[in-house]
């Protein structure tokens, strides 16, 4: 997959960090140990940290179990047509906004059936176009065999990276990075950014972040479906004048829809294994859409937004409430932020997009910042990691805006450095006040 | 050679159950193989099939009836074994190629003669009942001989299936066992044959070897009046058949070495020894014909050790056949996979299916074992064994062997394995068990 880093030549290292072996310019893998060097932090990343450590903890007083996504202190926005949540209004309920009901889902694997092993008929398997001609491939462990075409060296048997194992993309205004994780042997997080312009000629930049729930079957196929589907909702929607905290409402129900379309899909029926406890394909959604001057956010589940202002005194919020069961314990008055973190069913997430979801109700909310910022749309592999906003302030480089896609790279490492235990992606879109200057990186 | 053109080559799927999570430094990886072939027919059913579609069988069968002296104490052998062979002339599809052996200390054409097949149809089979009136029964017992002269008429046709049916009656006394067994080494992979014991003279390890080495099924018949049932039974399960020598091939990367490779469903089969190299890091395993039929394989790898996140291939398991020009034919494919894992949860919990298979064949390893005993005199270590047994064949619900375990014990208390070695056992209940203690059940569902 030899399409799959665009930009690693801007991370050159002189050795591999796993095993200390020489590199050689355009190296994905180390060539000894089979090392993912994009997976290694930037040389930048640990000189990213002191700089804003300072600022983040003076604001915030560093302490994260002070900090509740409060209020932040901006102006209403104007004109918003549909109804607004804001941080710290929201109330511990479900999605249909009636009481918890208790029970939730888990995302992390049941068990050994977590995912279909069914082998492909090869009477029926169609080798996909875009693979390279056999003996163009080596494998990336041993160096030695070709890898055939269900994905494994025909040498040593590794399966090899996949597409999705680490994507990056960026755009004027916009980046954003994913990337497996040290734990998880497959990457089922899928984002979308994009940029588009409103009626008035003002851009609009999206991105979307979607988080696999595990528990479920195809969590990966799910994520990608979602963030596909709100994205080009979006992208419809936006350019017509939808108002954009109204596009991301339909946008969310966009994806729910093609999630649930999975379910369905006869396609992907394994009949053939009574013993695989199957259930719809679930997952998380967050997005974020900077038009007009409004920072719009909205999410399902426990994918979460954070802002970052560029200037470091001032502080860092995050701005959405996660559907989680500790998040409603909290709200619900029940423990406090410390305890309900600590409990085993913190991550438990009690809102998704899916077929056997409750009745979907997506949360947005609208913001007018007044300064400049970025805004950090991450899934949970991230936020683990920087959980409160002045923690996850300290994280992103102080050049954020003008290199998002370095920034996300800088956040997608500090997961990994901190033990990669999930899926990690993070999507990062810089504010700016000026109206016509967000596409300024 | 097989010419698949103009046959009804059975659909083959392949489904592996496994759990592929290995902990930290885990390195052996454990897989249920089971491989189903439903007809390539467009009918459904399997014997209406056979007849109901019309084209010429491509099979040959010969069926090899023991004739020696003792087949006449008591005198109701000989008569039965007639009468069965006829019952097994009568199941022949029209069309398909056959040969009556006589088996003594040399074996004998009894029909059609002049080292021929004839071609089943009403007058050859009416032939064939005549012929087996004179069968009259002296002599040796020489199967090894009979096993050859199988061979030699059954190459004589240009058919796809060929298949052996085998009945004796006693001991392989008139050749030396390295005698039968080139004769079984001359023989395998050429054509595949059922054996069977009649009577309770015979001895159950030859037999199972004749089976075993040819691919075929093994059994007793202890009472001489079930034979036509079983003849009839078996060469129904032979007209079934519609592709041959089917190969079990693994594919295994570097490093891997592999620790098993064995059937064990419906019976427990060991082929670990008894592969044949197929290319790089490939070797095939024989599994003979099939017709509408379903097995399991349990295949154990061990493979070298991979950081967590890691996974690899461990072994490609695909059914193969070999075609005219040299080259073979894939049938259908599997994947056994390992991935590492830090989640304890996943990487300690046991494939259903695994487990299973592993008591199953520790069943059928324990009856052997317990039953050695038995005949050395080894009370307490029978009764060790055998209790084991009967916990076993409980706890899988495998009735059939223990309904035969407890004609040669008495149970006391089947969950813990608490028994008595009955004092009197019946020859036939002792020889049934141990023919029988290979059968497998599936997974309770």
């Amino acid at each position: 997959m030899s399409q799959m880093r665009q930009l690693t030549e801007g991370a050159e290292m002189s050795s591999c960090p796993s095993c200390e072996e020489p590199l050689e310019t355009g190296d994905l893998y180390c060539g000894a140990c089979g090392f993912d060097l994009s997976a290694a932090p930037e040389p930048a990343a640990a000189e990213d940290h002191p700089t804003i450590a300072i600022n983040g903890a003076s604001a915030q007083g560093g302490s994260p179990a002070e900090e509740p996504a409060g209020p932040v202190e901006w102006p209403e926005a104007p004109d918003i047509s549909t109804d607004t949540s804001h941080p710290g209004e929201l109330r511990g309920t479900d999605s249909s906004g009636g009481d918890l009901t208790g029970e939730v889902r888990f995302d992390h694997p049941p068990g050994p059936d977590e995912y279909a092993l069914q082998a492909p008929d090869p009477r029926t398997v169609v080798p996909p176009a875009a693979t390279p001609p056999a003996g163009t491939k080596l494998c990336v462990a041993c160096r030695t065999g070709t890898v055939d075409q269900d994905g494994y060296c025909e040498h040593c048997g590794h399966a090899q990276p996949r597409e999705r194992d680490h994507m990056e993309r960026e755009l004027d205004a916009v980046a954003a990075v994913s990337d497996r994780g040290l734990r998880h042997h497959r990457n089922e997080d899928a984002f979308a950014v994009s940029a588009t312009a409103l009626p008035d000629g003002s851009p609009a930049v999206v991105a979307i972040v979607c988080d696999g729930v595990s528990s479920a079957t195809r969590p990966d196929e799910a994520s990608a479906a979602a963030s596909q589907a709100a994205n080009e909702s979006l992208l419809a929607s936006l350019p017509r004048g939808t108002h954009p905290q109204q596009a991301m409402h339909d946008a969310i129900i966009a994806a729910s829809d093609a999630v649930n379309s999975l379910a369905q899909d006869p396609a992907h029926a394994r009949e053939h294994d009574p013993h695989r406890h199957q259930n719809a394909p679930a997952c998380t959604i967050v997005g974020s859409v900077i038009a007009g001057g409004l920072l719009v956010v909205g999410w399902v589940g426990d994918s979460r937004v954070y802002w970052v202002p560029e200037d470091r005194t001032s502080p860092a919020a995050r701005l959405t409430e996660d559907d989680s069961w500790a998040a409603q314990m909290v709200a619900a008055g029940l423990m406090n932020e410390a305890e309900a973190y600590a409990d085993e069913r913190a991550h438990a997430i009690t809102g998704w997009l899916g077929a056997d979801a409750y009745e979907l109700e997506p949360h947005t909310a609208s913001f007018k910042p007044d300064r400049a910022g970025v805004v950090v749309v991450c899934t949970d592999g991230l936020w683990n990691y920087a959980e409160g906003a002045a923690e996850m302030a300290a994280v992103v480089p102080a050049d954020a805006a003008e290199r998002p896609l370095h920034c996300a790279q800088v956040l997608v490492g500090h997961a990994l450095d901190g033990g990669g235990h999930d899926n990690v992606t993070v999507a990062v879109l810089p504010f700016s006040l000026a109206p016509q200057g967000a596409g300024s990186a | 050679m097989a010419n698949f053109s103009k046959s009804n080559v059975p659909q083959f799927s392949v489904d592996v159950y496994q759990n592929e999570y290995l902990p930290e430094g885990g390195r052996e990886v454990n897989a249920i193989v089971t491989v189903t072939s439903t007809g390539g027919g467009t009918v459904g059913g399997t014997a209406v099939r056979a007849y109901a579609t019309g084209s010429t069988p491509d099979a040959a069968v010969a069926i090899m009836v023991d004739c020696s002296g003792s087949m006449d104490y008591p005198p109701t052998k000989m008569r039965n074994a007639r009468d069965a062979t006829a019952a097994a002339v009568d199941t022949l599809r029209d069309g398909v190629h056959f040969a009556i052996i006589g088996g003594t200390h040399v074996a004998k054409e009894v029909y059609p003669g002049g080292g021929q097949l004839a071609v089943a149809d009403a007058t050859t089979r009416d032939q064939a009942k005549q012929a087996l009136r004179k069968l009259s029964a002296g002599g040796g017992t020489a199967i090894g001989t009979w096993l050859k002269l199988a061979d030699r008429l059954l190459a004589s046709a240009d058919v796809s299936i060929r298949h052996g049916i085998l009945l004796t009656d006693g001991r392989n006394e008139h050749e030396s066992p390295e005698d039968l067994k080139a004769a079984l080494d001359a023989c395998a992979g050429r054509y595949t044959c059922d054996a069977r014991g009649v009577g309770t003279d015979w001895e159950v390890k030859e037999v199972t070897a004749i089976a075993s080495a040819l691919l075929g099924t093994a059994d007793i018949v202890a009472d001489p009046a079930g034979l036509a049932a079983d003849f009839t039974q078996m060469m129904e399960a032979a007209m079934g058949k519609e592709v041959a020598d089917v190969a079990l091939r693994l594919w295994t990367p570097v490093g891997t070495e592999i620790k098993f490779v064995k059937q064990v469903a419906p019976t427990v089969e060991e082929l670990t020894s008894r592969r044949t190299e197929a290319g790089p890091r490939a070797g095939d395993y024989p599994t003979g014909s099939w017709g509408d039929e379903s097995r399991d394989y349990h295949v154990c790898v061990q493979v070298p050790n991979a950081d967590l996140g890691q996974e690899m291939l461990a072994a490609r398991v695909s059914l193969v056949v070999p075609q005219g020009d040299g080259s073979v034919q894939t049938l259908s494919q599997g994947l056994v996979r390992a991935v590492w894992t830090d989640d304890m949860a996943a990487s300690t919990s046991i494939n259903p299916q695994v487990a299973h298979y592993t008591g199953q064949a520790e069943l059928a390893q324990v009856i052997q074992q317990g039953l050695e005993a038995r005949k050395a005199g080894d009370m307490d270590g029978a009764t060790a064994k055998l209790g084991r047994a009967v916990q076993l064949a409980a706890a899988s619900g495998n009735e059939d062997t223990a309904k035969l375990l407890a004609k040669v014990v008495d149970v006391e208390d089947a969950a813990t394995g608490t028994v008595r070695l009955k004092a009197k056992v019946e020859d036939a209940d002792e020889m049934t068990l141990e023919t029988r203690s290979t059968k497998t059940v599936r997974v309770k569902k």
